[in-house]
């Protein structure tokens, strides 16, 4: 067993009871009724937990529903994902924030957390109801998708969210540096002569962040970073004291703007993918904790959308499915770091950054567990996902370690 | 069958010198038939060919019909707007539908880069390149090579300069192909606000004044400035460009040599060129578009399966 929150990492037995941890250490007694699975050999952790996924429920089921997207979660591992509400309409309001606990309520699966909008219709203009939108279950604000461009609305959302204990969740990027951008300005969009988008567009909205995090005492929380210069001024940030928590994807610690050659339509996201110098710091930045930890920022996109030329794509990529192993088999095979410390920066720490159940198995703790195979070899076909979209860069990729069994609150969500 | 050049003219990236050299020497034998009182040579005939243009374009689409209807192909012209109807479904669809005919070959223009690519990758039909948003344009490449060996006799050791906005311009991306690959010295010369990123990294010299430029080259290939850069925000004004950038009969004084003029077409006469040097006695911008035609030929009978050494005999017939 793996235990991140209290450094634990032992051969142990762990008892499960009406949906808690009741109990973790050698040689526990079988009470009455209970059921034993035998692990031996593999890892028992608390279950993983994504802070950035899209359903597509409501507005464009095709692609993503509450359900769908719960169910490729557990079978990725994870026991809880946070819904981002660039949905359409746009999850703006409590009664919005309402139908995704329900609809998570009702697929019995992954806990899906709302995310409820920064502005209303995610306009940038008017602060959403944070506090109707909190009550009902958000977890945490974002206007995902775009950044929450006016400097004040930045601010005053800030504030606002302080007062409920909740962090804004920013996607930083200046809208004007940005236009039109496609992919990752630099040595490969000039050959292909794609429109790029420069790493500091990144970089000044998390200065701004940073800046205004500063000034209000708010918890800002910087979504899927990209660039080595943003990490260098989030290490900056936290060095200070400043109430700041930052998020990498698994393909930004992995792939660089080569992928896009021919291209290819799976590997246009926003942020794009950046530079080798970027993804070191990225994974630097990972290890010593100057980024929290590790979201998927899962986008289902239909097929036939990414048939397309590149300019016309849409951006994203599904992730659920390939996170956990992605980032097994490229850092800890890479040496980057060990298990525990992945199982912390997908688990412990994001379930700490927006003060969520799980991320533990100490006793009293939710029964939110995985049972992990380090070892298990396989190869991703896009067409074997629970997800409904198959938009991934990493379509035959060898990979080591999986999710063989996910439990939410004592049930078993997921077997392999 | 899969010609010398592959199945498709995408771009000069990933072509090979000999390639390059074999489109172009095959060119010149295809040049006279263009002189001749009947300008039609039997070498296509029966194949069928649809110029697909999703931009606009007057001479490139032009230069390909000539140059089709030369070698007695059947061609359709499809001009379609990728405005109403979102490009990349248009493109898919198009595709599949062209497919469904039994074309032979597909010379297509489109806004996206890399749109000639995708459509190779998804029919069997031979696929031509006529630009492709910012990223290559190899036929013009192509006919501008044509164009300097003609004038100097080579193009390796020569010093050929790309003027004005290189960041937008698929022109300019495929002549540095072209011209490196066949051991040019090439540079790049403009405002920095219209220099790709990265662009050093190519191989390539950048100069930010004209003067330098002049003093430097062999060959001038002025590009076309787009006038909605300016509104834009690239330039601050056309004015401002032709007093800084523009090429003029007093700069090109002040070079030790005879420099030759290439412009791509279509001008801008007092903008990036003085009309003095587009109208002058060393620019080469009309053999251009007369070598145009000849490339194209080369293009199109080397994609369709002809051999270069039978070009001469494929001009006979009638």
């Amino acid at each position: 067993m793996i235990d991140p929150s209290r450094d634990l990492d032992d051969a142990v037995d762990v008892l499960i009871q009406d949906g808690k941890i009741t109990a973790v250490g050698r040689g526990l007694g079988t009470p009455d009724g209970a059921t034993v699975r035998n692990v031996t050999g593999k890892v028992v952790a608390p279950g993983l937990v994504d802070l950035h996924v899209h359903l597509r429920e409501p507005g464009n089921e095709d692609e993503e529903t509450v359900a769908s997207g719960a169910r490729a979660a557990a079978a990725g591992g994870f026991t809880a994902i946070c819904a981002m509400p660039n949905t359409d309409p746009v999850t703006d309001n409590q009664a919005a924030v309402g139908f995704i606990v329900r609809q998570s309520g009702r697929a019995g699966l992954a806990r899906v957390h709302p995310i409820g909008a920064v502005s209303i219709g995610q306009k940038g203009e008017r602060l959403a109801e944070f506090g109707e939108m909190v009550s009902a279950g958000a977890v945490a604000v974002s206007d995902d998708g775009k950044p929450v461009v006016p400097s004040h609305l930045m601010r005053t959302a800030l504030e606002y969210a302080r007062t409920f204990g909740i962090p804004v969740a920013d996607h930083c990027e200046d809208p004007t540096l940005a236009s039109g951008g496609v992919m990752h300005e630099g040595l490969v969009s000039t050959r292909l002569g794609l429109k790029g988008i420069p790493s500091a567009a990144e970089a000044i909205m998390v200065a701004r962040d940073v800046l205004l995090a500063e000034l209000t005492g708010g918890h800002v929380h910087l979504c899927h970073m990209s660039t080595r210069g943003s990490v260098a001024i989030i290490r900056d940030a936290k060095d200070r004291g400043i109430r700041v928590t930052a998020e990498v994807t698994p393909h930004h610690l992995t792939l660089t703007d080569y992928a896009c050659e021919e291209y290819d339509t799976h590997a246009k996201m926003n942020p794009p993918l950046r530079e080798a110098a970027d993804v070191a710091a990225l994974r630097g930045a990972l290890k010593d904790g100057v980024i929290d930890c590790i979201a998927s920022d899962h986008a289902p996109h239909a097929y036939d959308e990414k048939e397309a030329a590149f300019d016309d794509a849409p951006f994203g990529i599904v992730g659920l499915e390939t996170a956990f192993a992605v980032a097994h088999t490229d850092l800890v095979g890479g040496g980057v770091f060990m298990l525990p410390d992945l199982i912390r920066r997908m688990s412990t720490e994001p379930a700490r950054v927006f003060h969520l159940p799980g991320g533990t198995l100490a006793a009293g703790a939710v029964a939110d567990v995985v049972v992990l195979d380090p070892a298990a070899k396989w190869t991703v076909d896009p067409n074997a996902f629970h997800s409904k979209s198959r938009n991934t860069p990493f379509t035959g990729r060898a990979l080591t370690g999986r999710a063989i069994l996910t439990i939410v609150a004592g049930t078993i969500v997921h077997e392999l | 069958m899969t010609s010398i050049l592959g199945k498709d003219l995408t771009g000069l990236e990933h072509m090979t010198p000999e390639q390059i050299r074999l489109i172009l020497d095959t060119a010149e034998p295809f040049k006279e038939v263009s002189e001749r009182p009947i300008k039609k040579v039997p070498a296509l005939r029966g194949k069928t060919i649809v110029n697909l243009f999703f931009e606009a374009s007057t001479r490139t689409r032009i230069s390909f019909e000539f140059a089709e209807k030369r070698l007695s192909a059947d061609t359709v012209n499809v001009t379609a707007s990728g405005s109403s109807v979102s490009k990349g479904e248009t493109l898919v669809d198009t595709a599949r539908n062209l497919e469904a005919m039994r074309i032979d070959m597909v010379v297509i223009r489109h806004p996206s880069s890399g749109a000639a690519e995708f459509l190779g990758d998804r029919i069997a039909s031979n696929v031509i390149n006529a630009g492709d948003g910012k990223h290559e344009h190899p036929t013009q490449a192509l006919l501008d090579l044509l164009t300097i060996r003609d004038k100097h006799g080579k193009i390796e050791g020569l010093k050929v300069c790309l003027v004005g906005d290189v960041l937008h311009s698929r022109v300019a991306r495929s002549n540095l192909w072209g011209l490196t690959k066949l051991g040019a010295e090439v540079a790049v010369c403009g405002p920095w606000t219209l220099m790709p990123r990265g662009i050093e990294e190519l191989g390539v010299t950048v100069f930010g004044r004209i003067e330098e430029a002049i003093e430097w080259a062999d060959v001038l290939n002025v590009l076309r400035l787009q006038l909605e850069r300016m509104e834009k925000g690239f330039i601050p004004s056309l004015r401002e460009y032709y007093r800084v950038f523009g090429v003029t009969p007093e700069r090109l004084e002040r070079s030790p040599r005879a420099i030759t003029i290439m412009h791509p077409g279509p001008m801008n006469r007092g903008v990036e060129i003085d009309s003095r040097v587009a109208d002058g006695p060393h620019s080469v911008i009309l053999d251009q578009v007369t070598n145009g035609v000849a490339v194209r030929m080369a293009v199109l009978y080397l994609l369709a399966g002809g051999r270069a050494e039978l070009a001469d005999a494929a001009k006979g017939g009638e």
